[in-house]
């Protein structure tokens, strides 16, 4: 459905948001995102305590097992206890470990299920959102999108950020409350260790800092770069026969092993990071400890601290690292996510520029003229592809839209069913302007047959009725038959039941266009436009078929009919020359034929292949 | 690897004995030396640690590296049919998850289960060294931890591909509804479309929820699991440590060590799904390095210079169960053309496809100068051949480059201008951006079905080859620029043979030699007049076409007929009309 504006489809200057890279973090998108948290803030809540209780239920077994050695284990060795009350106080105080760790891991379970679910749910309305939003986007931006980047926008990148709500924001919030509960807990047990211990903190900021820069640029990269691959490869292989029937395979082979270096350059300098990063995380954690213990060592022998609390220390010193360890994990999902969040935003933010009327006109009874009042239109203006075009089409008259490639017509055909709308002048259904209605009023009386009939993946039948029930099976049948669409449907497996797939590959280039004409004539709408260019790869039977389905489809309503076939233009009523935009000439076929102006030409270029036939 | 195991088992025995040393009353001395020595042997060990996994990560990368290419060059080898079979959907997913899987084996999984053994044996050995019955009782516990994240694994992973195939789903109907939006729009459809993706979508976020509650059983059972192997320590242990068996220093040792091997241990389950994912993904890499090309170079290649003659004897061809051509002969002279016409499915693209040996047929023989083709070197076959197929395929390059696509170098200025006047397309590159740099496809401009197909025209004319194949390669391109297009090949054609398939009579007619298919079989051959003469199918195909009109417009006949004798005798050449395409603007 191509119209021909080769030039400046590019220069449109959409964004190539592909490339949008995304910062770690950016409030202005956090705080959208999270307004869509909003509807489950009762889970959030919920979600959030159990996040408090799991930190603090798991900070306790290296608590307890202070205590284990402090009240049960020492004083039994140094025989300030019975070896009997030493076992006594063993068994409760493993009772206590037991119980707190099972509340542990039972509130990690709950608060895990829960933030999937609401990260899901949430992410289940954006995307809902985000498709209904489209639904509802003009043509144009169909035009300028290609579908592999919108799908990849509603599953791929929602799925990114359904990653972060429940994976990254929860593990980072977990994260900071577990640090702030180790540290407090340490801060309880023993001011002065604790502050020793902390003085590792500056240390870690700082490493974590330095290689954050480096894992940010090498995600970056790795992610720019696998793209590239991905898609020079799936390019490759689609048109392997072009490679090969032109010898390319060299060339291209060259190309993609650049590609793959470049990919394999920018992993190396991530493994670089990630493998000088944890060990220095580790180093660090074993002169931490280190320090503890002289330290601790000290105070202990200056009988200022018990083994018991160095113990606990120490196993705290575990959760403490832990989370700096997974680091940079989180940091790459959350960069991934910021990245995605902006370009949904983005699409959402499209608007849309076709739009409803507020107070729309309803039209009673639709007897279906036609009227362009001094029509001009661009697709990108300044490239006029309607100039001042003025013609009416009284209710219930055929008419034939003739030029070459290029001329306008299909523009003609997408106007009417308001698809886009004009820059000047305008266009009236009955007297009243297509912008002055609801567009779902406008293209129910409008019927269209496309040039390429899409198939929607269902039955024969789901796609002669869509989705409207009205449309009885009876009528399907009948459509159908009207159309000449029934003898194959017959012929099929399950008739009417039978199932097509996406873009109809079971069905021939001839069958799914009478598909098409069946679909349009079930709606019976008053205004028909078919859009019938160049098709030439349909065989001979069935184009005979075709040709008869079109001059019933035209009968007894307006119709507006984008000729290809000479049949055709010489059974309507008039027929309408565009030219470069502008209508020059309008008439029946032998008064233009006459008048030997550019229908005059275009027909001898038609026609021309007679001449042979006569000699 | 292992020396990394040895060092890391030494720190826990300098802080066991550090505590022991506390618990008995000692110099702070001591206790410095020792933590000295466990800082210097946890530096080591994290320095010896750090280069193995980068050595070993990285080996994995360069093995993705190094099979991605293989990959490629092998696939590159393949013929049409493969990738006819294959979905190149199925090809890229193995190119891109397998690859992920297979590098993820060679690299996290041998990292993990080489450290993770070697760390476990020491550790062991070390534990028994403190205590034989706090060690059973570990190696009694932990086995629980790796067998539940195993077991809980691969439901997880069943529920995985449940979840993927429904993402499947979900972007199936996606897409057939951004590819259908006219259609959508035009019927109004968008509310019960939106009703039908909210189902789609609705059963995704069940089954994701479905995953995340069994995902989420993991962390909680393996921290659970794990806390109760130190309890039993703890519990176990300070009974030794009363009974005055077990000193609390070699408790803290013992805990020590089993800090050490607890992720080792989760691990493990880890490290098993790891290798069955690779190992199935290795398969698959494997059946795509396993598939043999059946096109293949000849073992004695002939070298004579191609001219252009080109002949089918006796040709046979089926795909699977059905028989496409049936004992198909021509001859082609050097410097011939060639028509094939016939309906949808009647053989026409699969005879232009054995010439560059795109197929190569069952029975009989495809030759070139006499020489059957399978002897030449591909490369030297494709060279002489150029093809334009039926459908475009043009890649995202700047528009040089696709016309220079088969050139051996880099078009110059003057070839390339002379490939875009004989497609026509050089007026529409006028109007884009940066001319013939212009990018192609969605990063440049979107160029409309007929500039595809003059584009890939130039492409073939560009190779400059002594044989010129258009498999239906005018269809979208206007009657008008047709005829031109098809004047200014028979100019470019003198020399060279040429073998057009079409639909349209108005393409065929000026062929030496026409043939019509019919169910795989030459039902017809010979020039235009010819067969129209005979009155067979071609010319009731030719009749088809045009006889509705010739019918409806008679009266307009015998004025146009007139006419066209007074203009013919008002211009002299009648090659084409010679309309001044400025005033009709037959731009696509």
């Amino acid at each position: 459905m191509g119209h021909g504006h080769g030039g400046g489809g590019g220069s449109g200057g959409f964004v190539h948001d592909d490339e949008i890279l995304g910062k770690a973090y950016d409030a202005t998108l956090t705080r959208r995102l999270v307004s869509y948290l909003k509807p489950y803030g009762r889970q959030v809540a919920l979600a959030v305590v159990l996040l408090f209780l799991m930190s603090a239920t798991q900070i306790l077994p290296p608590v307890i097992a202070k205590f284990i050695i402090d009240t049960a284990i020492s004083p039994a060795v140094s025989g300030a206890i019975t070896q009997a009350e030493g076992f006594a106080r063993l068994a409760m105080l493993g009772a206590a470990f037991v119980a707190v760790l099972a509340a542990a891991s039972g509130f990690r379970f709950w608060q895990n299920v829960l933030t999937t679910s609401i990260g899901q749910r949430a992410m289940y309305d954006l995307r809902l959102q985000l498709f209904r939003h489209l639904q509802y986007l003009s043509l144009g931006f169909f035009d300028r999108n290609p579908v592999g980047r919108l799908m990849t926008r509603i599953t791929n990148d929602i799925d990114a950020l359904t990653e972060m709500v429940s994976r990254g924001v929860v593990s980072i919030f977990g994260d900071l409350f577990t640090l702030a509960a180790v540290m407090v807990v340490m801060l309880l047990l023993d001011a002065r260790l604790a502050l020793l211990t902390f003085l590792v903190i500056p240390v870690l900021v700082g490493i974590t800092a330095f290689f954050r820069g480096m894992m940010r640029d090498s995600f970056r990269a790795i992610r720019i770069r696998l793209a590239r691959v991905n898609a020079y490869l799936n390019e490759t292989l689609s048109g392997m026969s072009i490679v090969q029937l032109f010898t390319r395979e060299r060339a291209t082979f060259a190309q993609f092993d650049d590609l793959n270096e470049d990919l394999y350059q920018a992993n190396r300098g991530a493994v670089r990071a990630m493998s000088t990063f944890q060990p220095s995380i580790m180093f660090t954690r074993a002169v931490t400890s280190a320090m503890l213990f002289v330290a601790g060592g000290y105070w202990i022998i200056r009988g200022e601290l018990t083994i018991g609390t160095l113990s606990a220390f120490w196993l705290l010193l575990e959760q403490f690292f832990r989370p700096i360890l997974d680091l940079a994990e989180r940091y790459n999902i959350l960069q991934a996510a910021m990245a995605s969040s902006e370009r949904v935003f983005t699409l959402l933010d499209t608007e849309a520029t076709i739009v409803d009327p507020p107070d729309p006109v309803e039209l009673e009874h639709v007897r279906g003229e036609v009227r362009f009042d001094k029509v001009s239109f661009a697709y990108n203006e300044p490239d006029w592809v309607l100039r001042d075009v003025d013609f009416t089409i009284s209710a219930g008259e055929s008419v034939a839209i003739v030029g070459a490639t290029g001329a306008g017509k299909t523009s003609i055909i997408s106007l009417i069913s308001r698809f886009y709308d004009v820059q000047r002048g305008g266009i009236l259904l009955d007297g009243v302007d297509l912008r002055r209605m609801r567009q779902r009023d406008v293209r129910r009386h409008v019927g269209v047959v496309l040039q390429d009939p899409f198939i929607f993946a269902g039955t024969v039948a789901s796609n002669i009725r869509l989705n409207d029930s009205a449309i009885t099976d009876e009528q399907v049948r009948w459509a159908a038959r009207f159309v000449n669409a029934d003898k194959f449907i017959e012929r099929l497996p399950d008739r009417y039941d039978t199932v097509v797939t996406e873009r109809g590959s079971t069905l021939s280039v001839g069958q799914k266009q009478l598909l098409a004409f069946a679909r349009a004539i079930a709606f019976n709408p008053e205004i028909m436009l078919v859009l019938d260019e160049a098709t030439s790869s349909v065989d001979t039977e069935t184009e005979r078929l075709i040709q008869d389905a079109l001059q019933k489809l035209m009968r007894g309503r307006t119709s507006i009919v984008i000729a290809h076939r000479l049949s055709t233009i010489q059974n309507v009523d008039r027929i309408l020359v565009l030219h470069k935009g502008r209508l020059v000439e309008a008439g029946s076929h032998r008064d233009l034929l006459a008048r030997r102006g550019v229908y005059h030409r275009l027909y001898e270029l038609q026609y021309r292949a007679h001449e042979t036939a006569q000699t | 690897m292992t020396v990394g195991a040895v060092l890391a088992v030494v720190p826990p025995r300098f802080i066991g004995q550090i505590v022991d040393a506390l618990n008995v009353g000692t110099e702070l001395g001591v206790v410095i030396a020792l933590a000295l020595g466990s800082v210097s042997f946890a530096a080591a060990e994290a320095a010896v640690r750090g280069f193995s996994r980068y050595q070993i990560i990285n080996a994995s990368r360069r093995i993705e590296y190094e099979m991605r290419n293989d990959l490629l060059a092998h696939l590159q080898t393949m013929h049409l049919g493969y990738f006819q079979h294959q979905r190149i959907g199925d090809l890229m997913a193995r190119l891109t998850n397998d690859l992920t899987a297979v590098r993820q084996m060679y690299g996290f999984g041998i990292v993990m289960s080489a450290s993770t053994t070697m760390l476990l044996l020491f550790t062991v050995v070390s534990m028994v060294g403190v205590s034989v019955k706090l060690t059973i009782l570990t190696l009694l516990l932990m086995p629980v931890a790796s067998g539940t994240f195993w077991i809980v694994g691969r439901r997880v992973h069943h529920k995985f591909q449940q979840l993927q195939s429904q993402f499947g789903e979900m972007s199936t109907k996606a897409q057939e509804n951004f590819s259908g939006i006219r259609v959508v729009k035009a019927f109004s459809q968008e509310e019960p479309e939106i009703a039908s993706f909210a189902e789609v979508n609705e059963e995704y976020v069940r089954r994701a929820v479905d995953l995340a509650r069994l995902n989420s059983l993991i962390w909680p059972a393996m921290a659970f699991i794990m806390g109760i192997a130190v309890l039993a320590t703890l519990y176990v242990g300070g009974r030794d440590a009363i009974e005055g068996q077990l000193t609390i220093g070699q408790l803290i040792q013992f805990i020590a060590y089993q800090n050490l091997i607890s992720w080792p241990m989760i691990a493990f389950g880890e490290i098993t799904n790891i290798f069955q994912q690779g190992w199935a993904s290795l398969l698959r890499l494997q059946e795509i390095f396993n598939a043999r090309a059946s096109i293949t170079e000849p073992v004695d290649p002939v070298d004579a210079a191609i001219r252009g003659e080109v002949e089918l004897r006796g040709v046979s061809f089926a795909y699977g169960q059905s028989i496409i051509l049936r004992d198909v002969s021509f001859k082609v002279p050097a410097g011939g053309s060639l028509a094939i016409v016939g309906a949808t499915g009647s053989g026409k693209s699969t005879i232009v496809n054995l010439v560059p040996r795109l197929f190569d047929p069952q029975q009989g023989d495809v030759l070139i100068d006499g020489v059957d083709v399978k002897r030449y070197p591909l490369e030297k076959l494709r060279r002489a051949v150029g093809y334009v197929p039926q459908e475009t395929f043009l890649f995202s390059v700047p528009l040089r480059e696709n016309v220079g696509f088969g050139a051996a170098e880099m078009l110059t200025d003057t070839q390339l201008q002379w490939a875009g006047d004989v497609s026509q397309l050089n007026k529409d590159v006028e109007d884009f951006p940066a001319r013939f740099d212009t990018m192609v496809g969605e990063r440049g401009v979107t160029l409309s079905g007929g500039q595809k197909q003059r584009t890939a025209i130039a492409r073939a004319v560009a190779k400059d080859p002594r044989i010129l194949i258009l498999d239906d390669a005018l269809s979208a391109v206007d009657t008008y620029t047709e005829a031109e297009i098809l004047r200014r090949l028979r100019g470019v054609m003198r020399e060279r043979t040429s073998i057009v398939v079409a639909h349209r009579i108005s393409t065929v007619k000026d062929a030496d030699e026409i043939l019509v298919l019919e169910g795989g079989r030459i039902v017809e051959r010979g020039p235009h007049a010819e067969l129209l003469r005979s009155k067979g199918r071609y010319a009731q195909m030719y009749r088809r076409q045009l006889l509705e009109e010739e019918l409806e417009v008679d009266e307009e006949r015998d004025q146009r007929d007139k006419r066209l004798r007074a203009e013919q005798r008002d211009e002299p050449s009648p090659a084409a009309p010679r309309l001044p395409s400025e005033r009709l603007g037959l731009q696509d």
